[in-house]
């Protein structure tokens, strides 16, 4: 193909999106297009997956059957949305094995959050309501996406994801109405995963380098500040029905603008976790390197099991 | 002797009186293992009742790039609809 008739099909591409059209697999598609949605899809599923880590610290522990039950189907509709995106990442042409290949090497990304321990069952609730509560944020704008097998998933995701951020707040809200102890528990893990939520909307808008291209692609509709801002406006009073107080001396109901102000994030803890140097980037890369590696026997003996089945058929056959 | 899970694709239908309907894909070693997985992949919440499996390389489909002569012809056939047909008001339920 000629760089104009190139040219062309992305100019006839561009107007695609812009009439709302979707884009499938088999469709002609930019390879810039192509690259993006393989690294922003399976840097989300790649997070679903290692975000099970965390949690799954506490399911033996749970204080309860309610609890137990309700963390263990949490953490198995996370395992649920990290294959939903990975089979929509695999409609781009890249095998799951390269995919499980860039996390495993470190290559690949995923959200820094899960990067944090989770060191008491107050932690929990804080996930759920804080963690949860900001991916949906951030989430539920992809279910208009320009790619139909990532929006198509976006959209099984949100339909699930609500129940983890209530799941989460109750817990807050049992811990809060609780012993001194307890609420003191919940007010701990506030002071710990604020911040780090605060981040997983990205860096600010004059230090984010894609957005103009995102926005016209839908993988992106509202900048990183405006999230974060509906975030902070959601979450505020959601704090103060549970009685317990965001860490942040700044933070501030302002009647003129209609929304909170709110301090400074650290940058630079940002910047060191994503580098891979937060409190547990190598506990969970090794949890989930060990897990394929140990998984492999288990793998190949199902394989060979499939075979010989096969294979019985066939010769029943003969 | 290959060492990956194939891909498959994932079909449901929801109630009975409804078709099968492409909820996505999975990687399983056999069709038995296929169908376990996306009964806990894909329908945890009661979206259900009946599930197929197809090995994703036994699907043919077609090319968009002949999406012009496949499927333009059917824009000017404006005689297939009933709209296209004038009767008399008087004429009832038709
Ligand atoms: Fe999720
Ligand atoms: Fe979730």
């Amino acid at each position: 193909m000629s760089e104009a008739q190139i040219r062309n099909l992305e100019e006839i591409f561009e107007q695609r999106i812009a009439r709302d059209e979707k884009i499938e697999p088999k469709d002609w598609m930019p390879e810039k297009y192509r690259q993006t949605h393989i690294r922003q899809i399976s840097q989300h599923a790649h997070s679903e997956i290692v975000g099970m880590l965390p949690e799954g610290n506490w399911i033996s522990r749970a204080p309860s059957l309610r609890r137990k039950v309700a963390l263990l189907a949490k953490v198995q509709d996370e395992a649920g949305h990290g294959l939903y995106l990975y089979s929509a990442c695999e409609t781009l042409g890249i095998s799951r094995n390269e995919l499980y290949d860039q996390l495993h090497s470190g290559k690949a990304k995923y959200s820094s959050i899960f990067n944090y321990p989770t060191i008491t069952w107050a932690d929990i609730g804080a996930i759920g309501w804080l963690v949860d509560g900001a991916a949906i944020i951030n989430q539920v704008p992809l279910c208009n996406t320009s790619y139909g097998p990532y929006a198509r998933a976006m959209i099984r995701v949100c339909k699930e994801e609500s129940f983890h951020q209530r799941q989460g707040y109750e817990i807050m809200m049992t811990l809060c109405k609780g012993t001194p102890e307890q609420k003191e528990m919940a007010q701990d893990a506030l002071n710990r995963w604020w911040w780090p939520s605060m981040m997983m909307f990205g860096p600010t808008d004059d230090m984010s380098t894609h957005t103009e291209q995102s926005m016209k692609w839908k993988l992106k509709r509202k900048t990183n500040d405006e999230l974060r801002q509906q975030f902070v406006d959601q979450t505020a009073p959601q704090a103060d029905l549970l009685g317990i107080t965001i860490p942040d001396p700044e933070l501030e109901w302002n009647e003129e603008k209609g929304h909170y102000d709110f301090g400074e994030i650290d940058w630079d803890e940002f910047w060191q976790v994503v580098k891979g140097h937060g409190p547990c980037n190598k506990e969970r890369l090794s949890a989930r390197v060990n897990a394929w590696e140990e998984g492999e026997w288990v793998r190949d003996a199902a394989m060979a099991y499939a075979k010989k089945q096969q294979d019985k058929k066939l010769q029943n056959v003969g | 002797m290959e060492k990956n899970w194939p891909l498959w694709e994932v079909f449901v239908r929801s109630k009975n009186g409804l078709e099968h309907r492409h909820f996505g894909s999975l990687h399983a070693a056999d069709a038995e293992m296929a169908l376990e997985n996306a009964r806990d992949v894909y329908t945890r919440r009661n979206e259900g009742v009946s599930i197929w499996v197809v090995e994703s390389k036994h699907i043919t489909a077609t090319n968009p790039e002949n999406n012009g002569e496949l499927f333009e012809p059917a824009q000017d056939k404006v005689y297939r609809h009933p709209t296209f047909y004038t009767l008399p008001d008087e004429v009832k339920h038709m």
